[in-house]
């Protein structure tokens, strides 16, 4: 589904990452994890160029997206992105915010939106806050909203740039109930994220990023029970 | 004393009462409010569309330039540069004698004039408003797959609104003051009704003082109105 190819991205002289080759299937449900500074979020927002590569390909479903030929604004509407701060509208209602999109985008009816909104809500446990604006809500119910807006889009992948780490710790768990529902559903994941208990119970891969490259990779049973790289035996040392 | 005051009455009436003149005071505020609107409409317009060309042009990807962009944006720097280099007094001038020299319709000249300048300030205003809105905005809206422009009129300029509506306040007061500029052009306005007065009747000073006033009274009217709107907008801040 996502094919990526000696992947390079330099901020400045900086290079973040140093070519980066990985295969990400349909269905599969991938945990990136990593040291701060390792480039696993620029990894991931490169996967929808909010960052631009400065070297390598992504393909998406058969799609060359670093090809400027091709409309990045088309194959963003079929990959949805959560952010760390959850990014939601202020100035629109929590309806208008999943609605925005897809009414714009004429994917759907204001009234075929109203109806999306109202179901996504009751997916994600807040069919009460249809007309609440962000501001009026909790952290984990924003980001929760926030799942919901990238959802109504109806996306083949799912990515996630650290949706927990802005949550206070008793709203980490009503998240990360949510993308556990969704990946038993199916949804094509990727996600980067410091919850080591999220990627052994939900990743079906788990990939350590480390000074820009991949360092490792394995199922989460082999990655967490015997790592192999050094950097990444210290790493699960300090944080497990 | 006594001379004093028949002196001082007989000039007011001169000012204002003879030959109902009160009445042209108020059809010169009525064109100074119609030049201050419709300039700021103007301004607003031209500051909106010049502010986001130099916005897009400087969040273009690194590596990817459009040239039409590139071509614009030159356009708009030279028209702020240009505007906010020389004097207003000047700008009217070479609109009013140079440019539109045969133009009967001098309010339509000080309009433009006015507008036109007012946009370079309105630009530079709106542009500090579309940069203070957080980076996460567009990006989320990019990541649904909105376009830049459907980004910045439906998620960007909206928010950026509620923070340039104080300064937005600001240049309207400004603008209202600097009308009277257009009475140099000869556009029919307060100051030049004054103007009109003081020389049939060679007596500027109540004239003069009387306009000052009703600038005066207009201006509170105005920061108070302001003040108002500011404490409103925080207030749905709060929602």
């Amino acid at each position: 589904m996502i094919d990526i190819k000696g992947l390079e991205k330099a901020f400045e002289g900086h290079q973040v990452l140093k070519g980066i080759n990985e295969h990400i299937e349909k269905g599969e449900k991938v945990a990136v994890i990593g040291p701060s500074g390792s480039g696993k979020s620029t990894f991931l927002r490169c996967l929808n160029l909010l960052e631009q590569p400065t070297g390598g390909t992504i393909t998406f479903e058969g799609v060359d997206i670093t090809d400027p030929k091709n409309d990045i604004n088309r194959l963003r509407a079929r990959m949805g992105m959560v952010f760390q701060q959850f990014n939601l509208f202020p100035h629109l209602s929590v309806r208008e915010n999943i609605k925005l999109a897809p009414v714009k985008l004429k994917l759907m009816t204001k009234s075929e939106a109203d109806q999306k909104a109202l179901e996504l809500l009751e997916r994600v446990g807040l069919p009460d806050k249809a007309d609440a604006y962000p501001k009026q809500l909790s952290g984990g119910q924003q980001q929760r909203i926030a799942i919901a807006r990238a959802l109504a889009m109806n996306p083949d992948v799912m990515l996630f740039d650290e949706p927990t780490s802005a949550l206070d710790p008793e709203m980490v768990g009503e998240v990360l109930e949510i993308m556990k529902e969704l990946a038993d559903d199916g949804m094509t994941m990727v996600v980067v994220t410091h919850e080591m208990g999220f990627a052994r119970s939900v990743a079906t891969r788990v990939l350590f990023m480390d000074e820009g490259v991949i360092a490792e990779q394995n199922t989460p049973e082999e990655f967490f029970a015997h790592p192999q790289n050094p950097r990444l035996k210290e790493f699960l040392s300090k944080v497990l | 004393m006594e001379k004093f005051w028949a002196d001082f009455v007989e000039k007011f009436n001169m000012a204002f009462i003879t030959g109902d003149r009160w009445k042209l005071y108020l059809q010169g505020m009525g064109t100074t409010l119609e030049l201050t609107v419709t300039a700021l409409v103007i301004g607003v317009f031209l500051g909106i569309v010049v502010a986001v060309v130099r916005v897009a042009h400087d969040q273009q990807n690194p590596g990817k330039h459009n040239p039409a962009l590139g071509i614009a944006n030159a356009i708009c720097k030279l028209y702020t540069t240009v505007i906010r280099g020389t004097p207003m007094l000047v700008q009217l001038l070479i609109w009013g004698f140079v440019i539109f020299k045969t133009s009967r319709n001098r309010f339509l000249v000080g309009m433009l004039g006015l507008g036109i300048n007012s946009g370079a300030y309105v630009a530079e205003i709106v542009r500090g408003g579309l940069m203070s809105v957080d980076a996460g905005q567009s990006e989320a809206g990019r990541s649904l797959g909105l376009g830049y422009l459907h980004t910045m009129i439906y998620i960007v300029i909206p928010q950026a609104f509620k923070n340039i509506l104080p300064a937005l306040g600001n240049e309207f007061i400004v603008l209202f003051k600097d009308t009277s500029l257009v009475s140099s052009i000869g556009a029919a306005e307060i100051l030049y009704y004054a103007e009109a007065v003081g020389a049939k009747t060679y007596e500027y000073m109540f004239p003069y003082i009387g306009i000052a006033v009703m600038y005066l009274l207009f201006c509170i009217l105005f920061t108070w109105l302001q003040g108002k709107l500011e404490r409103r907008l925080r207030q749905s801040d709060r929602h």
